[in-house]
């Protein structure tokens, strides 16, 4: 689960990290006020998307009088913005952070991730701040330093000094961007975070170390013991389709193509997918409805499905196992009593009991095609699209 | 013997009482598996399917003599559970469960670290379908009956694409010593490298079919690992050729967030180490069919 800038830099507050002060609007005339409270003469309107590079896709404006920052905050609203990370359909403003403006002096790299390999929390940091961790690997990787934390002493102040020293910092913010560190990282432990990022950290002119801008990402399977970070949770930076189907225990991402799948478990699913690839069709979702493909979920996921504009084609892969191919055939005629499909529907089941499954389905009244291997199925869904 | 089980493993169920404990140990009890009882915490005394109950793993261990245990335990007690059985004396856990928080995951981990090498429990799993010795154990939720009795061992990240090979396979009349899932989850009990050790030296197995798919280093480790110290060959898919980058496809572990992660940079480096890829899942059968044509020659 991802959260706003705004969130993430509370949540860091919170940990001893120093920002810069600020506070969210949703309307211009507030955008105005919150200018004169936070008070200085230079303020930054940050429009608060799930998503990084909003500053070449317009999202950031500096503005001078509180005037313009209501003027900056009334353009921003309601915007949808398209960065290189939310995809062509963009993502919209509805919330708007004021921030004062910060004289920076240097901006730094900070980051916060699970190292699969080492299976620790990663420390990354560098001296190129501002820029994408992956243009700094590929662009200065000589400045980019690494502290693997041990989980079960937690982060050491020696191992957070080595960093600060390592990011050439002077001696007499040492202890302040140590701090800072061991900040993100109790944040990123004591949270269930899979990823904090800082970037840039800066040192300001007036010898301060503030976290200009951050995101965090949580862990999806901890969120029951997170009630403070699930609430912060803003569906409308999510895929209203992702939406439908989380709430619904699916696993589902939209994509681009136009042959929808239903198929149980995540491995087949992919497989399915690169078979429709090979086949010289492409997906238009990937959708697991569990290892189980219980009917209930079949009937959610043929809704999900034909929500999709998109898709032209359905195919249906289920290899049944304990669940069996008569009771998922039951489900899917279930299903289709319920819901009508207008386009053509290729059905392949794989395991216990195929062949009773398979007379279920063609002693019903549902019109489908069937198949019989992985390959047989992805071929005939795309010459279901050609026709 | 077969890897992890075979017919004279002792395995107790965690969770034993509640449905899904109890649905699966019926299953596994069907199949043959040497079930001999189960752990709920407050339960201890009482009979469930024929077979004691008991409070605390240590109790089940004590009386049973078991040795392997199964978890049907909700996510938020998973990581309790595992490393109750670790502490027992339990030498090989399969967790199924879906769910348990990646921070649960590295504490089980370092957890298990005060234990010596020949005292240490295996954990295989989370977020897995389980093990099967096909004709010997099952100590796992799969159908066992698609699951030929032979010489190939399986490793799979997927739970239903290890079906899918197995059911391949059993087409062609091929075999199976062990098929292990070792989970869809970024940080798991067993990694590919884990097993592929032990297929090495298992006097039943001629050669090894590892399904990976987008995600983690794990299948690049394996492949560097076969590089070095493997005799017998290995055959690999890896799935999500067509899933975009930095998204969750349904197993918490498959997103790509670095270099070599993704399907099409794993097979290239798969390759390099000298192992045959299944160009698609429809021929892993196929595929593992012609290596072993070539070692039986």
């Amino acid at each position: 689960m991802d959260i706003h800038e705004y969130q993430a830099k509370k949540i860091l507050s919170n940990f001893g990290v120093t920002i810069p002060r600020g506070g969210i609007v949703y309307s211009p005339e507030n955008a105005e006020n919150k200018a004169r409270e936070i008070g200085g003469s230079k303020w930054v309107v940050k429009a608060q998307i799930h998503s990084g590079a909003r500053g070449k896709a317009g999202g950031i404006i500096v503005c001078e009088t509180p005037l313009e920052v209501a003027q900056a905050t009334d353009k921003l609203l309601g915007k949808k913005l398209v960065t290189n990370q939310t995809g062509p359909q963009g993502k919209i403003v509805n919330r708007i952070y004021i921030e004062e403006a910060t004289e920076i002096e240097k901006e730094l790299y900070l980051g916060l991730v699970f190292d699969r390999s080492s299976e620790s929390i990663m420390v990354v940091a560098s001296t190129e701040g501002g820029m994408s961790v992956e243009e700094i690997s590929k662009e200065k990787p000589e400045t980019i330093i690494r502290s693997k934390i041990e989980v079960a002493v937690g982060m050491q102040n020696f191992q957070a000094r080595e960093l600060a020293f390592g990011l050439g910092i002077e001696p007499d913010l040492i202890r302040r961007a140590s701090d800072t560190i061991i900040g993100c990282y109790k944040a990123f432990s004591e949270l269930d975070a899979t990823m904090v990022e800082v970037n840039p950290l800066v040192i300001s002119k007036q010898k301060q170390i503030l976290a200009l801008d951050c995101k965090m990402s949580f862990d999806n399977n901890a969120m029951f013991r997170r009630s403070q970070v699930s609430e912060l949770r803003d569906k409308t930076q999510e895929d209203s389709k992702e939406i439908f189907a989380s709430d619904r225990g699916l696993n589902y991402v939209s994509l681009d193509g136009d042959i929808g799948n239903i198929i149980n478990g995540a491995g087949l699913a992919m497989a399915s997918m690169d078979m429709i690839k090979l086949a010289g069709g492409s997906p238009a979702n990937f959708l697991d409805v569990g290892g189980g493909a219980t009917p209930e979920k079949i009937v959610k996921a043929f809704k999900l499905i034909t929500m999709d504009e998109k898709v032209k084609v359905i195919l249906v892969n289920i290899f049944a196992g304990i669940n069996r191919c008569d009771w998922v055939a039951e489900g899917i005629v279930e299903a289709l009593k319920k819901i009508e499909i207008k386009v053509p529907l290729i059905i392949r089941l794989a395991g216990t009991n195929v062949e009773k499954g398979n007379k279920i389905l063609k002693d019903s009244k549902v019109n489908y095609i069937e198949a019989n291997t992985l390959e047989d199925a992805a071929n005939k869904a795309v010459a279901a699209l050609t026709k | 013997m077969s890897v992890l089980i075979d017919n004279k493993t002792k395995i107790i169920v965690q969770g034993f009482t509640g449905k899904m404990g109890t649905f699966h140990a019926e299953e596994m009890i069907k199949y043959g598996s040497n079930i001999v009882g189960g752990v709920t915490p407050g339960k201890g005394g009482t009979k469930h399917l024929n077979l004691p109950v008991f409070n605390t793993v240590k109790d089940a261990v004590k009386h049973t003599g078991a040795t392997a245990s199964i978890l049907f335990v909700p996510p938020a007690f998973a990581a309790d559970s595992a490393m109750e059985s670790a502490d027992a004396g339990i030498k090989i856990c399969v967790a199924i469960v879906d769910g348990i928080p990646s921070h649960d995951m590295i504490r089980i981990k370092r957890y298990m670290r005060r234990y010596t090498k020949s005292s240490k429990m295996t954990l295989v799993g989370p977020n897995c379908a389980g093990i099967i010795s096909p004709g010997k154990s099952m100590l796992g939720i799969m159908p066992g009956h698609i699951y030929k009795e032979g010489r190939v061992g399986i490793i799979s990240r997927s739970g239903t694409l290890g079906y899918e090979a197995a059911q391949q396979l059993k087409n062609l009349d091929i075999g199976i010593s062990t098929s292990v899932g070792i989970g869809g989850d970024p940080i798991n009990g067993s990694s590919f490298r884990d097993i592929i050790e032990k297929f090495e030296t298992d006097e039943e197995t001629d050669a090894v079919l590892m399904i990976g798919e987008i995600g983690g280093p794990q299948e690049v480790a394996a492949g560097e690992f076969a590089k070095v110290n493997m005799k017998k060959p290995v055959i690999a898919y890896i799935a999500g050729l067509t899933a975009p980058k930095g998204r969750v496809m349904g197993h918490a572990g498959a997103i790509v967030s670095a270099y070599g992660e993704s399907a099409i940079e794993k097979v290239e480096i798969l390759k390099e180490c000298g192992i045959t890829i299944s160009k698609n899942p429809s021929v892993m059968g196929d595929t593992v069919s012609s290596v072993l044509k070539k070692i039986n020659k």
